[in-house]
């Protein structure tokens, strides 16, 4: 199939930035959508001209690199799934696509379509982590029986690939699905319990600091979401920060 | 002459006591010591956040934006520990041994059995930093089963378990840069590392966003950066794998052990079309459940593949469970290599099941109808219909499978509860890797290799689940005890300066390869050369090899690799954020690779799990060792030139286990 790209190319963060035309031809409907990005690419580079930056690396879904706002919707138009795995077949012939960065205040664009994400590794730092050193003495796996559903529910919101669609959907940039979901698995889990409190107050705290918004319960998040992290996530969490406050921790 | 370093005594106490008979470090000295680590996925995470435990001062390296993405957040299936939790006979010797035999006896002894000693201890700490394991519904810890053994030793998370290990282990490094003990540079690639009168003392790197090129001295380096499988062009590798950081360690003298031991991995999504960028791995846990199969008749296979005929209209007497067929003791559970090259024969054959003959079907209908079965004696139904049967097993296989099968509904746009998904093998994990003795340090005193970039511990072949077990053994059990050995000369040591000569020299080498790709009048695009080889490597260093295939092979590669520099282009500048540039480097390296794992495969003049000489078979066409020859470690010393490196061999003594041959049947 043939498509016209529109893409949005900026140099740098200080960069005013602008969308650019590209035409592509002889689209496989079976090719990936970084496929089809690599064969535009290859052809800038055989003209001389400057390839379009963009981040990707497990290209299957996982690894949460890929990172493109398609038609206005993260990750595009399909549901549960990265800009990785989604396929040309959810396109036709003659469509025009329009490609642009996550836009957030705490995402500032490195180059066209990659930004600097590391306000998310910051928000882990904070307290995403149970305080246990390497050891060979902890106590036997099996020591302390979950229940099976807690641990599920622990595990699905664990689940997050950090890509950042959330914010990237959320009107206000708000990251606190990305942040709930930390919370939760932890919250869920037995060894979470004694940093319970601090943490949560810690990772709302940085995530403030970095910049994003408030939550304002639309749900797109949930909905752009390639993990299908849910809402309910955020409800927790809203419960401990408020818990954790009243104590004073 | 290479020393492997294993501790004397009995195979059982040799770890513990080492442990207590190598130096240790006081606290206070710790705090004046620097360690680079390099690569940040399992083995390089547990790595970095155990030594910042311990009080060392920390610098941590990942060319992705975030420590969480590196490649290990893939891995699917779930990973190994003798903790017998089902009573089925397990234990450290039967770990031990199914490593070293699934291995094909290629893998030393000593350090396998370390391995199998330390698993238990993995689960329980991954447990401790909240990992959410999949259990049972009394809420222990549940278990599969993996190829190449007869136990359920395997832990998992659904079909996610890479990721949720390394969530944990990034976590733990998150603490350490929180407390400052860890200091993190992501998107940031090491260029070289450094040798300071015999010893590693730093490395070269290149921040990709600015493009400044950094000297960074260390008292010790891990390297921790992966395997080398994107050398295949396709693989199930991440785009960004690469081979640079062992290869340039090799390049200062670190030898690189058996390149040529690549694992095919049985169960990949074949390959669609020439646009293709990667490969995806279907995880060797579905081998649990699900049945491979080609027709019996040729007519049938090539009906399927005209789209004529339907995989379910196929009659159960027509289909050839050939796993089934030629290893019963074993079935679909045999290990990879077997499996791999099972497929291959069958499609080599005439009885491939896709438009280009290269698949073979793996089956969930009789696991949906056993499991549908079980489920309506559980709910107590009477004579439950064919089709209540079926949306009951389909729901449990959802619940054990549901990630892996939406994956492929997605890539292959075909429902795999309805019909049988197609397979076929790939280039999927690299047992060949820089050569380290038991303290995990290569020939270069003070630089140490992890995870899947060393060699250690899995022979000619690595079973399933046993890559995350070895990366965060690595990480978290061995590199903290035996690094501290080596830095007991360095407490009064002081820091690293990188005003030394031999980081100026580093350095203007890795400027001048950059101004030499930018200035380069060529026209070609890195993925041309690299997708160029890519296809030689799979033709002729893949699932079977012969002398003459790995001759033209390098001479090939050369050929290559000339035209490579002289017609590459790298568009852009060296102070900007230009992926094209960090690709050109890479391939580089893989041009140089490839043709070392080429003359590797020619050297070693037998067969041994992935490693198959066509010449070198049964005359039932398994693979045919040659133990009086070859039972050795073949350790590449570089020279200057990939085909002219020397020979080290380490030969590998077994006290413990016999030589056999290999048999699942």
């Amino acid at each position: 199939m043939n498509l016209t790209l529109k893409v949005w190319r900026q140099n740098g963060p200080e960069d005013k930035g602008r969308m650019e035309t590209y035409p592509v031809s002889d689209i496989s409907e079976h090719m990936s959508f970084l496929e089809m990005m690599d064969v535009l690419n290859d052809q800038l580079v055989r003209d001389g001209k400057d390839p379009i930056a963009f981040d990707h690396d497990c290209r299957e879904g996982i690894c949460g690199m890929c990172s493109m706002f398609i038609n206005g919707e993260a990750h595009g138009p399909g549901r549960g799934v990265t800009t990785c795995q989604l396929h040309m077949r959810s396109f036709k012939d003659g469509d025009t696509i329009y490609i642009e960065p996550w836009r957030a205040q705490a995402f500032p664009v490195i180059k066209d379509l990659v930004v600097d994400r590391s306000a998310f590794d910051r928000v882990i730092q904070a307290g995403g982590y149970v305080s246990v050193n390497t050891s060979g003495n902890t106590i036997d796996a099996n020591t302390i029986p979950i229940p099976k559903a807690d641990a599920d529910e622990a595990f699905n919101a664990a689940t997050c690939i950090g890509c950042g669609a959330c914010v990237a959907t959320c009107k206000n940039a708000s990251a606190m699905l990305f942040v709930s979901a930390k919370v939760s698995q932890l919250a869920l889990l037995p060894q979470g319990q004694p940093e319970r409190e601090l943490r949560v107050k810690r990772m709302v705290e940085q995530m403030d600091k970095e910049g994003f918004g408030n939550c304002t319960n639309t749900g797109a998040c949930e909905v752009e979401c390639p993990k299908g992290i849910s809402l309910t996530n955020i409800a927790r969490m809203n419960r401990d920060y408020l818990t954790a406050s009243l104590k004073g921790e | 002459m290479l020393n492997s370093k294993v501790p004397q005594g009995p195979l059982a106490e040799k770890w513990t006591n080492h442990k207590n008979s190598i130096r240790l470090v006081n606290p206070a000295n710790k705090r004046s010591i620097d360690v680079i680590v390099v690569g940040t996925g399992l083995a390089g995470s547990s790595a970095a956040a155990s030594l910042a435990e311990m009080g060392y001062n920390v610098k941590a390296f990942c060319f992705q934006d975030s420590p969480r993405r590196a490649h290990s957040i893939a891995a699917q299936g779930g990973i190994n520990a003798a903790k017998n939790y089902q009573n089925d006979g397990d234990s450290t010797y039967r770990l031990f041994y199914d490593t070293v035999k699934g291995g094909d006896y290629r893998s030393r002894e000593a350090n396998v059995y370390r391995l199998a000693e330390v698993s238990a201890n993995i689960i329980d700490q991954c447990v401790a930093q909240g990992v959410p394991f999949a259990r049972d519904y009394g809420g222990l810890l549940d278990n599969r089963s993996f190829g190449g053994v007869q136990v359920s030793r395997t832990f998992y998370a659904k079909g996610q378990t890479g990721q949720q290990l390394l969530l944990g282990a990034y976590s733990a490094l998150s603490r350490q840069i929180s407390k400052g003990k860890v200091k993190l540079y992501n998107r940031h690639e090491m260029m070289d590392v450094v040798v300071v009168d015999g010893k590693c003392r730093g490395i070269i790197a290149r921040n990709l966003v600015t493009g400044e090129v950094e000297r960074h001295g260390a008292h010790a380096v891990i390297l921790a950066s992966g395997g080398y499988g994107n050398v295949f062009f396709l693989s199930t590798n991440a785009m960004g794998s690469n081979v640079s950081a062992a290869w340039k360690a090799h390049k200062k003298g670190a030898h690189f052990a058996n390149p040529s031991f690549t694992q095919i991995h049985p169960t990949c999504i074949p390959v669609s079309g020439s646009h293709q960028s990667k490969l995806t791995l279907m995880s060797e846990s579905l081998r649990n459940d699900g049945r491979i199969w080609v027709p019996k008749k040729k007519e049938d296979a090539q009906a399927v593949r005209e789209g004529k005929l339907r995989p379910v209209d196929i009659r159960e007497e027509d289909r050839d469970y050939y796993l089934e067929r030629r290893y019963p003791a074993f079935g679909n559970l045999v290990p990879r290599d077997v499996a791999s090259r099972a497929a291959k024969e069958r499609c080599d054959a005439g009885f491939g099941v896709n438009e280009t003959g290269e698949a073979v079907f793996l089956d969930y209908a009789s696991a949906i109808e056993r499991y549908g079965k079980t489920e309506a004696n559980i709910r107590g139904l009477e004579n439950p219909s064919a089709s209540e049967i079926k949306a009951l097993g389909t729901e449990v296989v959802k619940a054990k499978y549901g990630n892996l099968f939406d994956m492929y509904k997605q890539i292959a746009a075909d429902n795999p509860y309805e019909t049988p998904m197609k397979i076929y093998p790939a280039v999927h994990y690299t047992m060949g890797g820089l050569w380290v003795d038991y303290n995990l340090m290569t020939a270069v005193p003070g630089l140490y290799a992890a995870g899947e970039a060393n060699f250690s511990d899995h022979g000619a072949n690595r079973l399933g689940a046993s890559a995350l077990m070895q990366g965060l053994a690595d990480g978290y059990f061995v590199l903290p005890y035996t690094v501290g050995d080596y830095l007991a000369d360095d407490i009064r040591t002081g820091p690293i300066s990188t005003d030394h000569p031999a980081f100026e020299a580093a350095e203007k080498e890795v400027t001048e390869r950059i101004q030499h790709f930018l200035n380069n009048p060529g026209d070609t695009p890195v993925d041309d050369f690299h997708r160029k080889l890519g296809r030689i490597m799979w033709n002729n260093c893949g699932m079977a090899r012969n002398a003459d295939g790995l001759k033209q092979a390098i001479a090939d590669i050369r050929a290559l690799r000339e035209e490579f520099w002289k017609k590459v282009r790298v568009p852009g500048t060296a102070t900007q954020y230009n992926p094209e540039l960090d690709k050109a480097g890479r391939v580089a390296d893989f041009l140089e690779l490839g043709e070392l794992m080429c003359v590797d495969a020619l050297a070693r003049e037998e067969s041994c799990g992935g490693h198959f000489r066509e010449e070198h078979q049964t005359t039932e066409g398994e693979a045919l060792r040659n133990d009086v020859d070859f039972t050795f470690v073949s350790a590449w010393e570089y020279t200057g030139d990939p085909s002219e490196a020397k020979l080290e061999k380490e030969e590998l003594v077994y006290e413990n286990i016999e030589l056999k041959q290999r048999s699942y049947k």
